[in-house]
């Protein structure tokens, strides 16, 4: 499948053109896309750290994921929608870059874990889980949403 | 009172040149500072929204805070140690950016808003410490602070635009000020 025909497509529209040639408009989005990074990466963590066996003690692992639930998935649009926008702005660019093949590919796997695995280990009995497990899913999800923010910022290093 | 020479003779150290010109030093470094946001920002805003009402509301604040204060502490350290290096890669502009001077000022008045909480209503946080719903002066804690650290992160992200760079003249003369630039601008100097 040859995607160069979107791409171009994508670059010709009026709203790629208005964000790349706008003096604020990147920058604006960036900064939303930024501070929702922040909430993603809270909501993650509380629970991926509680399942490493470092995070909140008094309460379920159940309780907890299901109160940063809403916080994850909210930041997760966020985050796409401002994503879309800056890719819109310089889709060929990223393209032919690498960490963004990169930062692609982690975000589809790592929605998929939070959505699938992720979200049944931590909503299943926590007794019923080998706490090796626990950790390993905590791992994986750690990985690969480090994998999105790095493959992120250094697609700004690259070309 | 200005820093200017002092971040002027910073630029000519050779780390600091070092730091600037490295191919990989600088955009690891601030890939870590960008990164830590999650680590140290991302469970701040969950202890916020914790005081706010709006998440984990049946977990005490004093256990969030017992458990999740480490992993802040250490985000933070990481937050200092990458910010110093970066300014200290990049002084002279830094310092005569309204977006970093805005980012200092917000990031002092944090540290006051923590320093005022933690005096105040989190003294008796033993009386409220299960409330589904914090008492107000906490949700005002937890609000304010949410607001700084967004203002934080967005100036700290705007450094790296030059719209009000001083060698960037003619500039309005209120962001001249602001940024204390020199008129005209001497060459080099980073």
């Amino acid at each position: 499948m040859d995607l160069l025909p979107f791409i171009d497509w994508v670059a010709s529209s009026p709203l790629s053109k208005w964000i790349s040639q706008s003096r604020w408009a990147f920058a604006v989005i960036e900064s939303i896309h930024l501070l929702a990074l922040s909430v993603i990466g809270g909501s993650v963590l509380i629970v991926d750290l509680r399942l490493l066996g470092f995070g909140i003690r008094t309460h379920t692992l159940e309780e907890i994921a299901r109160q940063a639930q809403p916080w994850f998935l909210g930041s997760w649009t966020v985050m796409i929608t401002t994503g879309l926008l800056l890719f819109w702005s310089e889709p060929q660019k990223l393209y032919y870059s690498a960490p963004f093949a990169v930062k692609m590919s982690c975000l589809l796997l790592g929605t998929i874990f939070a959505l699938t695995v992720r979200r049944k280990v931590t909503l299943a009995d926590e007794g019923q889980v080998n706490a090796i497990w626990l950790k390993l899913v905590a791992l994986v999800s750690l990985a690969l949403w480090f994998g999105v923010g790095a493959g992120g910022r250094w697609v700004g290093f690259s070309g | 009172m200005s820093l200017l020479p002092f971040c002027q003779w910073l630029a000519d150290t050779p780390g600091s040149i070092a730091l600037h010109e490295s191919l990989f030093m600088y955009p690891l470094v601030e890939s870590a500072h960008v990164l830590t946001l999650c680590l140290f920002l991302g469970l701040a805003i969950m202890f916020d929204l914790r005081l706010l009402g709006f998440t984990l509301t049946r977990v005490p604040i004093t256990e969030i805070k017992r458990r999740m204060g480490p992993w802040m502490l250490a985000g933070f350290a990481v937050m200092v140690v990458t910010g110093a290096l970066l300014f200290y890669a990049i002084p002279v502009r830094s310092y005569q950016s309204i977006w970093f001077r805005g980012k200092v000022v917000a990031l002092i008045l944090a540290g006051l808003n923590a320093f005022v909480f933690h005096a105040t209503i989190d003294r008796k946080v033993a009386d409220w410490d299960l409330d589904p719903k914090p008492p107000r002066a906490a949700r005002v804690a937890g609000a304010t602070s949410l607001i700084l650290w967004a203002i934080i992160v967005v100036s700290g992200r705007m450094i790296a635009y030059n719209w009000f760079d001083c060698d960037k003249q003619p500039q309005p003369h209120i962001v001249n000020i602001a940024a204390g630039c020199v008129v005209p601008p001497p060459a080099g100097g980073r």
